[in-house]
């Protein structure tokens, strides 16, 4: 009986997330940082799953870094995402799958604004129209890439050539996984176990190998925070707060960090060297960073594609003394070559963080 | 150390495994009462000096669990010792002696206003 009733209840957590045929939106940012995720999202779900996931080269930025720094209004955020819509409607597509954290929670919020206020709709129809003579439907299913990620672990789980573990000690490895504020923290019911119990990268992480951890600041903001950083003046506000997740994960011994949002991964990653220079402090082992990746790079990791085409060469902290310890087999050499093995230049070495 | 234009702001998190208790520790051996104190913030209320210096018997007894003596002792000198919170504690802490109390064992006395 008791368990019966949990099983309700955590079924009220879950999300139904459509099996195939999504319209993909990419984020404005992640390419740059991290120009092998999303090219792998689609290589894991499309190429070698065969699911129907399609892109246009006409979408544009979804307007939530303009939105959230306060430099456009609503409306104006409203209209770009209703102009996505609608490109998703002429290619004949229902539902939506955004790579961002911060669209997900943008497009979700436009549709959640627009259910309270139809007139507001009414009035970005007419916006969109006037602006582009464009019309559109409202997506049946916005989803997060991570949720399609969450949903496929299994799949992906069946084809891993490596796993979380120490390839020496056979202990899996200890992860720390962090969630987008955006992703279920706003509209809890959009994502998979909610705004409290989040598994949408635990699930991943334990599918494949790794045991998740639990330290009290988990769930806290990863200091982004948009203005936290945008504006240079606050950006003590941004760097305090990654610098308590730090201090609070720090007695776990992690040794990775996943993350399923665009701007936690950069700023747990970029401000491991920023606390380094200002405090002298690493936080793994031999002076070394805690690595920190996307779910897609873990995901590829998993299926044994090379660290270095999946872009892992582009983060601050260096990712070699994780794979060694799975045993990913990896050439360092050509670490900083690009396609074609063509030169992509050798960064400058910070003075504390250790690097290589 | 590189100069970026900011800095860290210390951490504004109570690590109550480190922080030094020892003036409530002996407050509670002078006045017991203070362990009853349910902090519901009635002396809070009623204190004529709280709306003008932030004082509040309430906060001090939590700043002294929390190692924060010195917004425990701005506030203590903020008291007049009107006796009013006294008055309304629904635990019947006399808590104007239990800071004429903490007063002593800071050795900020109030006797010359007493």
């Amino acid at each position: 009986m008791i368990y019966k009733g949990k099983q309700k209840i955590w079924s009220d957590y879950q999300k139904e997330i459509p099996d195939d045929h999504w319209f993909y939106v990419r984020s404005c940012i992640r390419q740059s940082f991290f120009p092998g995720s999303e090219r792998y999202f689609l290589g894991i779900c499309r190429d070698m799953l065969g699911k129907d996931i399609h892109e246009t080269e006409h979408h544009t930025t979804c307007g939530g870094i303009a939105y959230h720094s306060d430099t456009i209004p609503q409306e104006t955020a409203m209209t770009i995402v209703a102009r996505q819509f609608a490109l998703m409607t002429e290619a004949g597509y229902k539902n939506l799958v955004a790579s961002c954290i911060t669209s997900f929670g943008n497009y979700t919020e436009t549709l959640e604004t627009w259910r309270e206020f139809p007139e507001l709709e009414a009035r970005i129809r007419e916006n969109l129209w006037k602006a582009c003579r464009r019309e559109f439907e409202k997506p049946e299913y916005v989803a997060h890439a991570s949720d399609l990620v969450y949903k496929f672990r299994g799949e992906i789980a069946e084809r891993a050539k490596y796993h979380l573990v120490d390839k020496e000690t056979g202990e899996p490895l200890r992860i720390v996984e962090h969630i987008g504020c955006h992703y279920s923290k706003m509209f809890p019911h959009k994502g998979v176990g909610g705004a409290e119990y989040p598994c949408v990268l635990s699930g991943m992480a334990e599918a494949w190998g790794g045991k998740v951890i639990d330290y009290p600041e988990r769930r806290h903001c990863c200091g982004f925070g948009f203005r936290q950083y945008l504006v240079q003046a606050n950006r003590g506000y941004s760097v305090s707060n990654t610098h308590k997740k730090f201090e609070s994960m720090e007695p776990y011994h992690p040794d990775v960090i996943i993350t399923n949002c665009p701007g936690c991964p950069y700023f747990l990653d970029r401000w491991q060297y920023v606390i380094a220079e200002q405090t002298g402090k690493t936080y793994g082992r031999n002076g070394f960073g805690i690595p920190v990746l996307t779910y897609e790079e873990l995901a590829g990791l998993v299926l044994g594609i090379d660290p270095w085409d999946l872009g892992l060469q582009i983060h601050q902290v260096a990712v070699e003394p994780l794979l060694d310890k799975i045993g990913i087999e990896y050439d360092p050499a050509k670490k900083y070559l690009g396609l074609n093995e063509k030169e992509i230049m050798k960064p400058g070495l910070p003075h504390v963080l250790r690097c290589c | 150390m590189m100069e970026f234009g900011f800095s860290l702001s210390p951490s504004s998190a109570v690590d109550l495994d480190k922080v030094d208790t020892s003036r409530f520790d002996r407050l509670v051996e002078m006045e017991p009462q203070a362990r009853i104190c349910i902090g519901c913030g009635s002396c809070s209320a009623t204190c004529t000096a709280e709306p003008y210096s932030g004082m509040s018997v309430r906060k001090v007894l939590l700043g002294l669990q929390r190692g924060r003596d010195a917004e425990v002792d701005r506030m203590l000198a903020a008291c007049m010792l009107c006796g009013k919170c006294t008055m309304v504690c629904p635990r019947g802490i006399n808590t104007r002696h239990l800071i004429l109390s903490l007063c002593r064992i800071s050795g900020k006395g109030k006797e010359g206003k007493a």
